[in-house]
C-alpha cells in the first residue's frame, strides 16, 4: 500500500444523525474527500437516508438525490445521462448504498447498470445487516451471526454472498475494496476511481456498533482486524474483471478475536468459530489462487 | 409530412419533436415498436438523446427520474407489467416533482396473459399524482406527447399517455408528422428551475417529518388542481401553431341529447358512429369522450351530462368489488348537483371488440331502462 494524502477539505458536516462509532459514517467522509466538491451522490433507501439530516437539512456540502431502496444504480444512470445531456460531463455520480440496497434488492439494478458499463461509482458501505430498520438479516451478513431475523436459535448459516466474484463477471473497468481502518488506502482507491470511465464498484467495510453488538470506540478496530483476520481482504479487481490483486503486507491475527469481541457472535462455540475460521482460510487461498491464475493469464494491460 | 404511421410510431414521432434528451425504456408487447423507432432515431442522430436499454420497467423509470433530477427532457413508455413493475417510482416521479411523459398502451393485466387492451393498467395507478390523457387517434396521440411535455414542465408533475393496444398501438393512419423545428417556439428546450447540480448541495427527498410532509403533498394536490387551466391553455396555443385541439371532454352531438353515452380511448370513434346512426333514425343521443382523467374535468363533464335525461358509461376495465373506473369518477362529478339517472356497462376486457353493436345493445338498454335495474351492467359476457 503506498501512502496518500488526506486532503483536509471536509465535504461532510457535523449535525448527521449517524449513530456512535458509525462506520458508513467514517467512509462517506473519506471518500468525499477523495472525490472532492464535483460529486453527485444517489442515496437509496439505507442508512444514509437517515444520516444526511431531516428536510431542509444536509450534512453534506454535495448534491444527494434520495430514491427507492432498490434503485440505486438505475437512477445514478439516469442522473449521469441526464448531466451529460445537459453539458456537465465532469461531474461525477457515485450511487451510495449499503449491503441490502446493494446485494439484496438492488443487485438487479446493479447488474444491469453493471453490465450497460454505466460511468459511475458504486460505493457499497457494508455493515452486513438491515441496520436502519433494526438488524435483520441480509445476503452480506455473514455466517454465524445474530440479527433480529436470526436469532440465537436460528443464527445465520449461509455464507455471505461473494459480490466481489458477481460484479468481476460483469466485466467492469475497476472493483475494490476498502475499509475505514485503512483510510489511506480507501481514499486512494476512490481517487483511482475517480479517473476511470464506467462502473467503478467500490465495497466499504463499515462496522455497525449499534448492529454488531460492539462498543463504539471499538469500531475502527474491529475494521481492522476484519482484514487482518482475513475475513475481509483487501483487494481490486482491474482489467474488466480479470486482474486479481490482494493485498498481503500485514500482521495477521486470530479470527477468534475478531469474532469473540462481537455481541452477534456471543452464541458461537469455540468448534463452530473453528468451522468459520476454516471457511475464512478456504476463501482466502481461493483469493490467492485466482490472484495467481490472473497474472498467468496472457494478454493483459500492465498496470 | 403527412405520412400514414402506426399509433405506436406516432408517440415516437412526437417524442422525436419534443426533442427529448433522456430515454430509458424496457421492451413489452404491444409497445416495443415505440421504443424500436426511438432506438432507431438516437442511433441515427434524428433524436440528440441518450437511450438507456435498461434490464427492467423499475429500472427505466428510475432512470427517467435520475436524468429528469438532473435537468433532462425525459421520456419511457410501458404498457400492463411493465406500468405496474413502475409503481413505486410513478410515485416517486411525482413526490419528487418531476416533468416525465410516458406513454402507456393499454394492456390487459395477467394472470391469464393477455396482450390486448383494456384500462386496468393505466386506472390501477389512478391516485399515483400523475395526471393520464386518453387518445383516440394517431394524430392526437403525436400531438399529445407535445402537449405533455408543455404541461409537464409547466406544473411540475408528470403526464402519463394512454392508448388503446392494437386497436391504436398497431393501426395506421394518416398523419401530420411534426418536426422539431416546428415544435420549438411552442415547446422550447426544458429548463428546470431546481436541478441535482454541483454547484448547489441540494438534498432531494430526504427525510420529511410530519411537521413538513403534509404541505408537500397539498402542493402536489394544488398543482394538479391548477393544471386544468394549464392544459386548456396548452391545448389552445397548440391549436394556434398547429391547427388542432382537443380539449379535455370531447362532447358529440350532446346539445339536444336526451342520452348520453361516455367514453374514453378508441371506443369514443366508434360510439360517434353509432350516435350518427341513431341520430339518423331521429333519437336523441349523444357522445363524451373523457380525454383528460387525471386531474378528472369536473366541470366540463357536468356541464355537459346535466343537461341529459340519462347517462350511460361504457368502461373498459373494473374496480373489483365496486365498479367501472370512469364510472365512478363521472358520478361524483354529478353528485348532489342533479339526480340524473346513470348506469355503467363494463364491455371490451382483455382486447374484446366493442363494436357497433355492442355499443348500440348499451345504448338501447340505457334509453330503455327507466331506472338502471342495477347500476353495473357486464355486457357481452357468455354464460
Amino acid at each position: 500500500m503506498r501512502p496518500a494524502k488526506i486532503p483536509t477539505e471536509e465535504l461532510m458536516t457535523s449535525g448527521h444523525l449517524a449513530c456512535q462509532g458509525c462506520g458508513a459514517t467514517q467512509a462517506m467522509r473519506f471518500a468525499l474527500k477523495a472525490l472532492g466538491p464535483k460529486t453527485a451522490l444517489v442515496i437509496p433507501a439505507c442508512c444514509w437516508s437517515v444520516i444526511d439530516g431531516p428536510f431542509p437539512h444536509s450534512s453534506l456540502k454535495v448534491p444527494i438525490f434520495h430514491t427507492a431502496f432498490e434503485a440505486a444504480a438505475s437512477t445514478a444512470s439516469g442522473l449521469k445521462a441526464g448531466l451529460e445531456m445537459r453539458g456537465d460531463t465532469e461531474t461525477v455520480v457515485m450511487a451510495w448504498a449499503g449491503d441490502g440496497g446493494t446485494f439484496d434488492i438492488g443487485i438487479q439494478a446493479l447488474s444491469g447498470a453493471a453490465e450497460r458499463n454505466e460511468d459511475m461509482i458504486y460505493c457499497c458501505y457494508d455493515n452486513e445487516a438491515y441496520m436502519n430498520t433494526g438488524i435483520q438479516r441480509s445476503s452480506a451478513t455473514p455466517a454465524g451471526a445474530w440479527t433480529t431475523t436470526t436469532p440465537i436459535k436460528h443464527y445465520k448459516k449461509r455464507p455471505k454472498k461473494k459480490i466481489i466474484d458477481i460484479m468481476a463477471a460483469h466485466s467492469i473497468p475497476y472493483i475494490a475494496t476498502a475499509s475505514v481502518a485503512y483510510p489511506l488506502d480507501l481514499i486512494e482507491k476512490f481517487k483511482k476511481a475517480r479517473e476511470i470511465k464506467g462502473t467503478r464498484f467500490i465495497h466499504v467495510f463499515a462496522p455497525c456498533p449499534t448492529g454488531w453488538k460492539l462498543a463504539p470506540e471499538l469500531s475502527v478496530s474491529m475494521a481492522r482486524q476484519a482484514v487482518t483476520s482475513k475475513i475481509f481482504p483487501l483487494m481490486e479487481v482491474t482489467d474488466n474483471g480479470r486482474r486479481w490483486s490482494v493485498w498481503k503486507d500485514f500482521e495477521p491475527t486470530p479470527l477468534q478475536d475478531y469474532i469473540k469481541a462481537q455481541g452477534r457472535f456471543r452464541h458461537l462455540t469455540d468448534e463452530e468459530i473453528e468451522g468459520i475460521g476454516r471457511e475464512t482460510e478456504r476463501n482466502w487461498q481461493e483469493l490467492l489462487m485466482k490472484e495467481r491464475i490472473s497474472l498467468e493469464l496472457p494478454g493483459l494491460e500492465s498496470e | 409530412m403527412k405520412k400514414v404511421i402506426m399509433g405506436n410510431h406516432a408517440v415516437s414521432y412526437g417524442v422525436r419533436a419534443s426533442e427529448v434528451k433522456v430515454i430509458s425504456a424496457y421492451p413489452i408487447t404491444p409497445q416495443t415498436q415505440v421504443v424500436e423507432l426511438l432506438s432507431e432515431m438516437c442511433a441515427n442522430g434524428e433524436i440528440d438523446a441518450k437511450f438507456i436499454m435498461v434490464e427492467s420497467e423499475h429500472s427505466a423509470m428510475t432512470a427517467c427520474v435520475g436524468a429528469s433530477a438532473a435537468g433532462a427532457r425525459t421520456f419511457t413508455a410501458t404498457s400492463a407489467q411493465g406500468l405496474l413493475l413502475m409503481h413505486e417510482i410513478l410515485h416517486w416521479a411525482v413526490g419528487a416533482r418531476l416533468p416525465i411523459v410516458l406513454a402507456n398502451i393499454n394492456r390487459a393485466v395477467g394472470p391469464p396473459w393477455s396482450i390486448w387492451t383494456d384500462q386496468n393498467d393505466s386506472l390501477s395507478q389512478r391516485d399515483v399524482g400523475w395526471l393520464q390523457i386518453y387518445c383516440e387517434s394517431n394524430q392526437e396521440t403525436q400531438d399529445t406527447i407535445i402537449q405533455s411535455f408543455k404541461i409537464a414542465e409547466k406544473i411540475k408533475l408528470p403526464v402519463m399517455i394512454v392508448l388503446d393496444a392494437f386497436f391504436l398501438s398497431h393501426t395506421f393512419e394518416i398523419v401530420d408528422i411534426l418536426e422539431a423545428e416546428q415544435v420549438r417556439a411552442f415547446l422550447p428546450p426544458y429548463v428546470a428551475d431546481k436541478q441535482v447540480d454541483v454547484t448547489e448541495s441540494h438534498s432531494f427527498g430526504n427525510l420529511a417529518s410530519p411537521d413538513s410532509y403534509m404541505e408537500l403533498r397539498y402542493m402536489i394536490q394544488k398543482a394538479m388542481e391548477d393544471s386544468r387551466e394549464v392544459i386548456r391553455e396548452v391545448d389552445e396555443e397548440f391549436g394556434k401553431h398547429f391547427g388542432r385541439s382537443y380539449g379535455l371532454v370531447k362532447p358529440y352531438r350532446c346539445e339536444d341529447a336526451e342520452t348520453i353515452l361516455v367514453t374514453s380511448g378508441t371506443v369514443a370513434s366508434t360510439t360517434r358512429a353509432v350516435i350518427d346512426e341513431m341520430r339518423d333514425e331521429g333519437i336523441k343521443i349523444g357522445a363524451l369522450k373523457i380525454r383528460v382523467f387525471r386531474p378528472f374535468p369536473f366541470e366540463e363533464v357536468f356541464d355537459v351530462l346535466s343537461k341529459a335525461k340519462k347517462v350511460a358509461v361504457i368502461d373498459r376495465n373494473i374496480s373489483f368489488g365496486h365498479h367501472g373506473i370512469f364510472f365512478q369518477e363521472v358520478k361524483s362529478a354529478l353528485y348532489g348537483r342533479t339526480d340524473i339517472p346513470i348506469a355503467g356497462y363494463i364491455a371490451g376486457l382483455g382486447g374484446r371488440d366493442v363494436t357497433p353493436t355492442v355499443i348500440r345493445e348499451i345504448a338501447d338498454k340505457a334509453i330503455s331502462d327507466k331506472k338502471p335495474e342495477r347500476e353495473i351492467n357486464w355486457i357481452g359476457v357468455k354464460e
